[in-house]
């Protein structure tokens, strides 16, 4: 037990050890180490059933782990009730209390406390969210952006060491929620309280958070910064979950150098070996792995022109969309099925519409490799499916 | 086709089977076949309560208040003129009230336990508290009279009491259940998030929540107790509450008074639903 | 808040991090306590009765004697020879009386949901209101409504509808009261609004774009209403019949005060042979038939209209 915490401590170390969840013979969590720096913006990511948000209701104390221990700031709160945790939750739907106005929710935490002069510190709150005006209002009278607000400054008022959010802007249109987006990791970056965010949006985490762990089936696929994620992502599941991965089963025929040689179909592909999680000895299969800005189309014809040692896979279009700012093709590649690419709209070839015969080439330093047990298609659907 | 209307008229407006309808009468009736069918059986309901209300004016000749003399206000000014009568009335609040409050404490009790906790013997209990409203009355107010005989215990103010208890009592569950099911439990979490103590969170929160159905519960609770027959039939032994009174006197002789009686009840709960709503309506404007 | 020590260190459970933890028992015990007294009441008040009537109704013997278990079924054979015309006549009258409800209600309870409007509020007042005049107060106005000289009977006569009805046996002569129509009539009028209410509540829950849907892909309002509004007030018809029904087999206030000797049903025979003739044996085996029919044809009806989920 370090230092006392104070209401105004900047926030402390989330430190989750060993920490499950079971519910009779199901598993929700399994066992899971994890801690969460003080003052970051943490986000647990993962799709409806992954576990994420058990384990923010047991850091919440909401709910009680079958095994492990949670500690806030050095301290074991383990067994400890919620309402005895220096944690406050922006709930899911965010669960304003109906019966009470904007003004009485915003001071729960407060009157519970047994502080009796709440008034300068709600209305400084309720300014912060801009809803000084709405004090006096229920909060079915509110939008949904304002009462996600509400549910902030009820939350941040009481200064927790840690605040959790529960899929905070899950039931907001896409415009407010990147403007809610932005406006938290204001928030976060101005009182520099620990933030521990879940969500199923890869966009959202990647947006807000310092760090990122990918969840699935209860277990944490893999942690790190949202851009590291992003190119080195370490199983089938991360590279589909978070944006969109092109992988291409492949054999290793040359493996000792700084690069693998691999064989798919009958074209020749290079892999940085450091960029290679899975153990890829000659012989041995692996998945060899391109998101879908990193590929460029040539025409058929002007293949002669391609950088000389690119990745290069023949196909024909099948597919292409104009999205604005890029047109997504879906190209079919003979005994490797079809891939996505991404091209930005600068320079259009008017040759590349569906049908016509291609090549896609690409940087060998852009290509990562992945163990070839893996379900190829884990995590493709996902987030789509969720939001 | 006019017969065609009226037979399935009771159900739904019937569409014209060939196109166009000859007359503009019947062509009105038909679209308004159900609004008239509806009222006609509102007219249905309200009747007794205008003749209820009427007779509270007679004057009869003779011990029977069923067929009108002549205009008198003498039961009004006079409404606890018959010997019993007003007793008979305390008493039925009395217990109404008392049953209220039991049932409403032991039903709301059975009522969190069945929303918010997962235990054995559910269904037992869920077929326990369907039962007393699946049962006619008179089956259970006979058995719990062949109970109260066999154990020796006196009829009276108790018996009814505990009678009236029990059959509320799965009208309450019924009602609150109903609201705290529909009851997000994540407002529970957010208190006790927000430093409230379980039962800090349970009075703050829960129950102010949960007070629409408590409050529906208690009221049905009210109103099936001071209105209750035949349960009360078997079990009070010689007490006699208001029910039993107006029983006794369709053999006895009908004073006008019950008239009043009837009629300043049925104003008071007009009276009482006008004011709420019109309340109810200045909060929302303010 | 200051900072609360948690009295278990750290350390101790990081070298055991699986071990299991169990919700304590004073949290399982919670429901149960919850539970405790209103079924403790339920089970010595409702459920033990009945077993008490059971054992009572195969109990012989006297007022003087005291009454002694048995095993005389004849009881039962001998109520069920003597009563049967009241048995069938409750279950009759109950259902014609159930069936009227749901031909009157449903129009008022259409009306309510679909057509009322604004005037909603005071249609439903109306609706509730009348519970608030004591049902016995309000049976006796049929009285006066159905008395020989009075203007219904007098109207009636005038169409010749009553000397139809009297050839079909449902009254008598030239009057209403003390005849079936009359109970009938009453029993109706009393249970109306247990099934107008329902049915509102499971109506008010259908999207009238529903009904826009219907007309626009074909449907006529017959059939909309045929295809569409009522089986989904289905519940509603449900909870209504057996809301009028239960209570209305059961009922011998209606057939007291407005039918003769020719019309009582069997709760009539068991509150006097309860409270009168104070045969207990022969009133607990009556009551037990009753219930028994009754539990059984409920859960047939709810079998059959597939609404389990009801209960």
């Amino acid at each position: 037990m370090t230092k006392t915490a104070t209401p105004q401590s900047s926030g402390g170390d989330v430190r989750l050890q060993g920490i499950s969840k079971t519910y009779g013979s199901f598993t929700a969590v399994h066992p899971l180490d994890l801690t969460v720096p003080a003052g970051s913006f943490f986000a647990l990511l993962g799709a409806s059933g992954c576990g994420k948000t058990t384990t923010l209701r047991m850091i919440a104390g909401l709910e009680e782990p079958t095994t492990g221990t949670v500690e806030l700031a050095g301290q074991d709160v383990t067994v400890l009730p919620p309402y005895k945790r220096q944690v406050n939750t922006v709930f899911q739907n965010y669960a304003l209390f109906p019966h009470l106005d904007i003004y009485e929710n915003v001071a729960f935490g407060l009157r519970r406390r047994g502080i009796k002069s709440v008034k300068k510190q709600v209305e400084e709150m309720l300014d912060l969210v801009q809803l000084g005006p709405m004090a006096r209002r229920k909060p079915q009278q509110l939008s949904g952006g304002q009462q996600q607000r509400v549910a902030v400054a009820r939350a941040l008022i009481n200064h927790p060491q840690v605040l959790l959010l529960d899929e905070p802007l899950g039931a907001l249109d896409l415009k407010l929620r990147r403007q809610m987006q932005l406006e938290l990791k204001r928030i976060q970056t101005e009182v520099g309280i620990t933030f521990v965010h879940v969500t199923h949006d890869q966009e959202e985490a990647m947006t807000m958070a310092d760090t990122v762990a990918v969840m699935n089936g209860g277990r944490v696929e893999q942690l790190g910064a949202p851009a590291d994620l992003y190119e080195n992502p370490a199983t089938t599941f991360v590279a589909n979950f978070l944006g969109t991965s092109n992988l291409i089963e492949a054999e290793v025929v040359e493996a000792g150098g700084d690069e693998l040689l691999l064989k798919a179909a009958d074209a020749k592909l290079r892999l940085p070996a450091a960029r290679c999680s899975a153990s890829a000895r000659t012989g041995e299969k692996v998945l060899a792995g391109v998101r879908p800005e990193k590929v460029a189309l040539r025409h058929a014809d002007d293949a002669g022109s391609i950088t000389e040692g690119h990745n290069r896979l023949p196909g024909r279009i099948k597919d292409a969309s104009f999205i604005g700012v890029s047109t997504q093709y879906v190209v079919d590649v003979p005994g490797l099925g079809e891939l996505a690419v991404y091209e930005q709209n600068i320079e259009r070839d008017g040759r590349l519409v569906p049908g016509a015969e291609i090549v896609l080439h690409w940087s060998p330093a852009h290509t990562f490799g992945l163990d070839a047990t893996q379900d190829i298609q884990a995590g493709a659907d996902l987030d789509e499916e969720a939001a | 086709m006019a017969a065609s209307s009226t037979t399935a008229g009771t159900t739904a407006t019937t569409a014209p089977t060939n196109g166009r309808t000859p007359n503009r009468g019947l062509r009105w009736l038909r679209r308004n076949i159900v609004t008239l069918a509806g009222l006609g059986t509102l007219g249905y309901l309200i009747l007794p309560n205008l003749v209820v209300m009427v007779f509270s004016f007679n004057k009869p000749n003779g011990r029977f208040n069923y067929q009108w003399q002549r205009f008198s206000t003498d039961a009004w000014t006079d409404p606890c003129g018959v010997a019993d009568l007003c007793g008979s009335l305390g008493l039925s609040l009395q217990i109404a009230v008392w049953a209220t409050v039991g049932a409403t404490v032991l039903g709301t009790m059975i009522a969190f336990a069945l929303a918010r906790y997962r235990f054995r013997a559910r269904a037992g209990v869920n077929t326990l508290i369907f039962l007393p409203m699946a049962m006619p009355e008179v089956v259970m107010a006979a058995s719990l009279a062949t109970l109260f005989l066999n154990m020796g215990i006196q009829f009276g103010f108790w018996t009814i009491l505990i009678a009236h208890i029990m059959f509320c009592l799965s009208f309450v569950v019924t009602a609150v259940k109903a609201r705290v099911m529909s009851m997000d439990p994540r407002l529970e979490q957010a208190a006790q998030d927000l430093y409230a103590s379980p039962t800090q969170t349970f009075l703050r929160v829960t129950l102010p929540i949960a007070a629409p159905g408590i409050a529906a519960g208690a009221l049905l609770s009210f109103a099936l107790s001071f209105d209750d027959f035949i349960i009360t039939n078997f079990n009070a032994g010689s007490t006699v509450t208001f029910p039993m009174f107006v029983w006794g006197s369709a053999q006895r002789g009908t004073p006008v008074q019950i008239n009043v009686i009837g009629t300043a009840m049925f104003l008071v709960a007009v009276l009482c639903v006008v004011v709420g709503q019109l309340a109810g309506k200045r909060r929302k404007r303010s | 808040m200051t900072t609360t020590e948690t009295p278990a260190p750290a350390e101790e459970q990081t070298t055991a991090p699986l071990e299991v933890r169990k919700t304590p028992a004073r949290k399982r015990l919670v429901p149960y306590w919850l539970l405790l007294p209103g079924i403790l009441w339920l089970i010595v008040f409702f459920a033990a009765p009945l077993v008490y009537q059971a054992s009572t109704s195969i109990q012989t013997g006297s007022l003087e004697e005291g009454f002694k278990v048995t095993w005389h079924f004849a009881t039962y054979w001998d109520a069920l020879g003597e009563y049967w015309p009241q048995f069938v006549r409750s279950v009759g009258y109950a259902a014609i009386a159930t069936a009227l409800c749901l031909l009157l209600g449903y129009p008022l309870a259409y009306l309510i949901a679909f057509k009322a409007g604004r005037w909603r509020n005071v249609v439903m007042i109306l609706v509730i209101a009348p519970f608030f005049t004591s049902f016995l107060i309000r049976t006796l106005a049929w009285k006066t409504i159905l008395a020989d000289g009075g203007p219904v009977v007098a109207a009636l006569n005038s169409l010749h509808l009553l000397d139809v009805t009297s050839a079909l046996g449902i009254t008598e002569g030239h009057r209403v009261l003390a005849t079936p129509l009359a109970v009938v009539c009453g029993l109706t009028y009393n249970f109306l609004p247990f099934m107008v209410l329902p049915l509102y509540t499971s109506l008010e829950r259908i999207d009238p774009r529903l009904h826009e849907a219907a007309g626009d892909l074909y449907a006529r309002p017959a059939t909309t209403f045929r295809r569409v509004t009522f089986p989904l007030s289905m519940p509603g018809v449900v909870a209504g019949t057996l809301l009028t029904f239960i209570p209305a087999a059961g009922d011998y206030i209606n057939a007291e005060l407005l039918g003769s000797t020719d019309q009582k049903m069997i709760g009539n025979v068991i509150q006097s042979q309860f409270l009168r003739v104070l045969d207990y044996p022969t009133a607990a085996a009556l009551s037990f038939i009753l219930m028994a029919a009754i539990l059984a044809m409920v859960t047939i009806y709810i079998r059959k209209s597939g609404t389990e989920d009801l209960v």
